[in-house]
C-alpha cells in the first residue's frame, strides 16, 4: 500500500540524513571496504558506496546481529543479578535492496512464531528501511522467481527509485515512512508523473516456483540428487552468513567464575557440528544431507510452516560460495526434473 | 586442454582411476570443481588462468574418497598440498594420480610421490616480488599500526569457516574450534573470538600452508588471510630452511628438535 508518492532530490539525501540523525537515529548504509560493501553506520551520505548491485552481507545484522548478548549475570553473595539489555537505538537502514527489505518479514515469522523474541522484536520495531530499487541486476539475481521484483515495496518504509534526472521517486509506504518524511517535509517535493518501471532492472523469472515446491517433498529421498549437487560443497557457512533470511543461531555462554554473558551467534546448517549430538551421533553425517536440509528448509518446510519462502533471491549465497554452489541452478534442476 | 581431456579419457577408460577431479564450467565466467566419472564427460574439463582452487581439498573428503581412486588436476600449490598431505600420513603413495599443470599450462602425469617431488624441484617457491612487497609493507608498520590493520580485518569475520573449509591442510575431522570442553577458541564472532581463531589457525598452518591462497579467495568478507600464512612460512624458512609440501616424507619444523639446534635465543 502506498501512502503517497514524492520526489526526493539527489542532493537532499544528505539533508535527510542530518534530520534523521538530529532525531536520534543511527543510519546504516552501504560502505565500501576494499572490494566488499557492508552496512555500516555513516555520518554523511558521501561515505556511501556509489555503485553496487548488492552488498556483501545483508542488512540482517541490524535486527539479528551476528553476535549479541541476551543477558549478563553477576553473582552477588548468594544472589544472582541479571542484567538485561537496554532498548536498541532507533535505526534507519538506507540503500538496502527490495529483496533485503522483504527478508525482515521472514526473520520475524520465526522470531515471533511460538516464542516472542523480545530482543529481535524491539530491534525490528526500532528499525526503518529506506530501500533503493534495483536499476541493475546480475546473473545471480532471481527475486522475480521467488515472489519479489527489483521495485518491490514489501518490507520497505520508503522505496526510492532513481529516475532519469538522478533524483529519486519516493514511495512512502508505511507509518514509519511517513514519520521520517514528517521530520523533513521540505525535502519531499511533488512527485513527477513518471512510471518507475522503466528505471528498474529486468530480472527474468528463472524457474517455476510452484513446480519446485510441489517436487521437493518427493525429491527428499533422492539421495543421488543431493549427493551430486553437493559433491563440491566444502561445508563452510558462507551461504548462510551472507543470507538475509537465514535465522539459525547458536547459544554460547561465556562465563568467568562470578559473572558471565549469554550470547546468541549466527549458525549454519552447512556445518557438521550443527546437528552433532553430545553422544557423538550426528543425524546428518554427510554434506549431501546438510545441503538437502538447506534447500528443503528454505523452499519446503519454511513454506509450509511460515507461509513464507526462506529465500528472497538476492543471489548472495551463489556469488560468495567458494565452491560455486549455484543455488539457482540447483533449484532449476529440481523444478524442471521430470 | 586437449591433452588433459585425452589423458582423463584414457585413465577412466582403462579403469586406472574412477574419478578425475578437475575444473569445469561454472556460473557465468567462473570455473568450478567437477568430478568426471565417465570418459565421455572428459570434454567438460577446463584448464586456464581461472582455475585457481586447490583441488587437493577434495582428496580427504569422505564423499569424494568413496568414489574410488582419483586423478586430480594439479597446479603447483595442489601438488605441494598432495606432498604435504602425504608427509602428514593423509595420503599413501599411489592413492592419487596428479595431472600436474606447469605455470605455462603443460600437463604431466605424476603417479608417484617421487615424481611429484622431482617435478616440483624444477620450480622456485620464493614469494613473487609483489607478494614480498605486500609483506614488507606490513613489516614496516609499527606494532600498533599492524595491530590496527588486523583488528580491522578480523572485525569483518563472520566465522563462516570458509578459510578452514577451502584449505587442503585443514582436514581435521574435529577442529579445535569445535571443542567446547575446554573451549580453546570462543565460538562467537566478537573481537577476542575472531582474533583467537585467525591467530591459532595461522599457527596451526605454519610450515604446513602451501600458499595456494584459497583461504583469502574463499573469505566472503575479503580478509587477506593468506598474508598471515605467508609471513609464518617465510619465518619458518628463515629459521629452519624448510618449505612445506616439497617432500612426501618431511618433518614438521615446529614439532621437531635436533641436538644441533641453536639455543642462543635462551637467555
Amino acid at each position: 500500500m502506498i501512502i503517497e508518492k514524492k520526489l526526493l532530490k539527489q542532493d537532499s539525501v544528505e539533508k535527510l540524513f542530518a534530520k534523521l540523525k538530529a532525531d536520534g537515529r543511527r543510519i546504516l548504509a552501504p560502505k565500501a571496504q576494499g572490494d566488499e560493501i557492508f552496512f555500516e553506520q555513516v555520518a554523511s551520505a558521501s561515505e556511501m558506496a556509489k555503485d553496487y548491485i548488492q552488498t556483501t552481507l545483508s542488512p540482517k545484522g541490524a535486527v539479528f546481529p551476528r553476535v549479541e548478548a541476551l543477558f549478563r549475570y553477576q553473582m552477588e553473595g548468594k544472589d544472582v543479578k541479571i542484567e538485561n539489555n537496554s532498548e536498541p537505538q532507533p535505526t534507519v537502514i538506507f540503500g538496502l535492496r527490495p529483496c533485503d527489505a522483504a527478508s525482515f518479514a521472514i526473520l520475524n515469522s520465526v522470531f515471533s512464531w511460538d516464542y516472542q523474541d523480545s530482543q529481535f522484536k524491539s530491534r525490528l520495531a526500532q528499525t526503518a528501511a529506506i530501500t533503493v530499487s534495483c536499476s541493475r541486476a546480475d546473473e545471480y539475481c532471481f527475486c522475480t522467481s521467488v515472489g519479489g521484483s527489483p521495485g518491490d515495496t514489501k518490507g520497505s518504509d520508503i522505496l526510492l527509485t532513481r529516475i532519469g534526472s538522478g533524483d529519486y521517486l519516493a514511495e512512502i509506504l508505511t507509518e514509519k515512512g511517513k514519520a521520517m518524511v514528517t521530520l523533513a517535509p521540505e525535502l519531499f517535493a511533488e512527485a513527477p508523473s513518471e512510471d518507475k518501471e522503466k528505471y528498474l532492472a529486468k530480472v527474468p523469472v528463472k524457474f517455476d516456483l510452484k513446480k519446485l515446491t510441489e517436487k521437493l517433498p518427493e525429491a527428499f529421498n533422492n539421495n543421488e540428487l543431493w549427493m551430486e549437487q553437493s559433491l563440491r560443497c566444502l561445508g563452510c557457512g558462507a551461504c548462510a552468513f551472507v543470507c538475509p533470511a537465514c535465522v539459525c543461531f547458536d547459544i554460547q555462554d561465556e562465563s568467568k567464575r562470578e559473572s558471565g554473558v549469554r550470547l546468541r551467534c549466527w549458525d549454519s546448517c552447512g556445518f557438521s557440528l550443527f546437528t552433532a549430538h553430545t553422544s557423538g551421533h550426528n543425524p546428518r553425517p554427510v554434506q549431501s544431507q546438510r545441503w538437502r536440509q538447506r534447500v528443503m528448509h528454505k523452499f519446503s518446510y519454511f513454506n509450509d510452516r511460515q507461509k513464507y519462502l526462506g529465500c528472497v533471491g538476492c543471489g548472495r549465497c551463489s556469488r560468495k560460495c567458494p565452491a560455486d554452489m549455484n543455488l539457482l541452478e540447483h533449484l532449476k534442476a529440481i523444478a524442471e526434473a521430470r | 586442454m586437449e591433452e588433459l581431456r585425452k589423458k582423463a579419457r584414457e585413465l577412466l577408460t582403462s579403469g586406472a582411476v574412477k574419478v578425475i577431479i578437475g575444473y569445469g564450467p561454472g556460473s557465468g565466467k567462473r570455473v568450478r570443481a567437477v568430478f568426471v566419472r565417465k570418459p565421455e564427460q572428459a570434454d567438460l574439463l577446463i584448464c586456464d588462468d581461472r582455475c585457481l582452487q586447490n583441488l587437493a581439498v577434495y582428496l580427504t573428503k569422505p564423499e569424494v574418497k568413496a568414489l574410488g581412486k582419483a586423478a586430480v588436476v594439479a597446479r603447483l600449490p595442489t601438488l605441494r598440498a598432495i606432498l604435504q598431505l602425504a608427509a602428514e600420513n593423509q595420503l599413501t603413495d599411489g592413492q592419487v594420480v596428479a595431472l600436474g599443470i606447469s605455470p605455462e599450462g603443460k600437463m604431466t602425469e605424476l603417479s608417484q610421490f617421487k615424481a611429484i617431488e622431482e617435478f616440483l624441484a624444477g620450480f622456485s617457491f620464493e614469494l613473487s616480488a609483489e607478494e614480498k612487497a605486500t609483506l614488507e609493507k606490513l613489516d614496516q608498520m609499527t606494532p600498533e599500526q599492524r595491530w590496527q590493520f588486523w583488528q580491522e580485518q578480523f572485525a569483518k569475520c563472520v566465522r563462516c569457516y570458509g578459510c578452514r573449509a577451502s584449505c587442503p591442510l585443514c582436514y581435521c575431522e574435529k577442529c579445535l574450534a569445535e571443542c567446547n570442553q575446554p573451549q580453546w577458541i570462543p565460538a562467537a564472532s566478537h573481537q577476542i573470538g575472531n582474533l583467537d581463531w585467525h591467530i591459532i589457525r595461522a599457527m596451526h598452518l605454519a610450515n604446513r600452508c602451501v600458499n595456494c591462497g584459497d583461504c583469502s579467495r574463499a573469505c566472503p568478507v575479503g580478509i587477506p588471510l593468506h598474508l598471515l600464512n605467508q609471513k609464518l612460512a617465510e619465518e619458518v624458512f628463515k629459521q629452519f630452511g624448510a618449505r612445506s609440501g616439497m617432500k612426501a616424507a618431511q618433518e614438521y619444523a615446529l614439532c621437531n628438535w635436533k641436538l644441533e639446534d641453536r639455543e642462543n635465543f635462551i637467555k
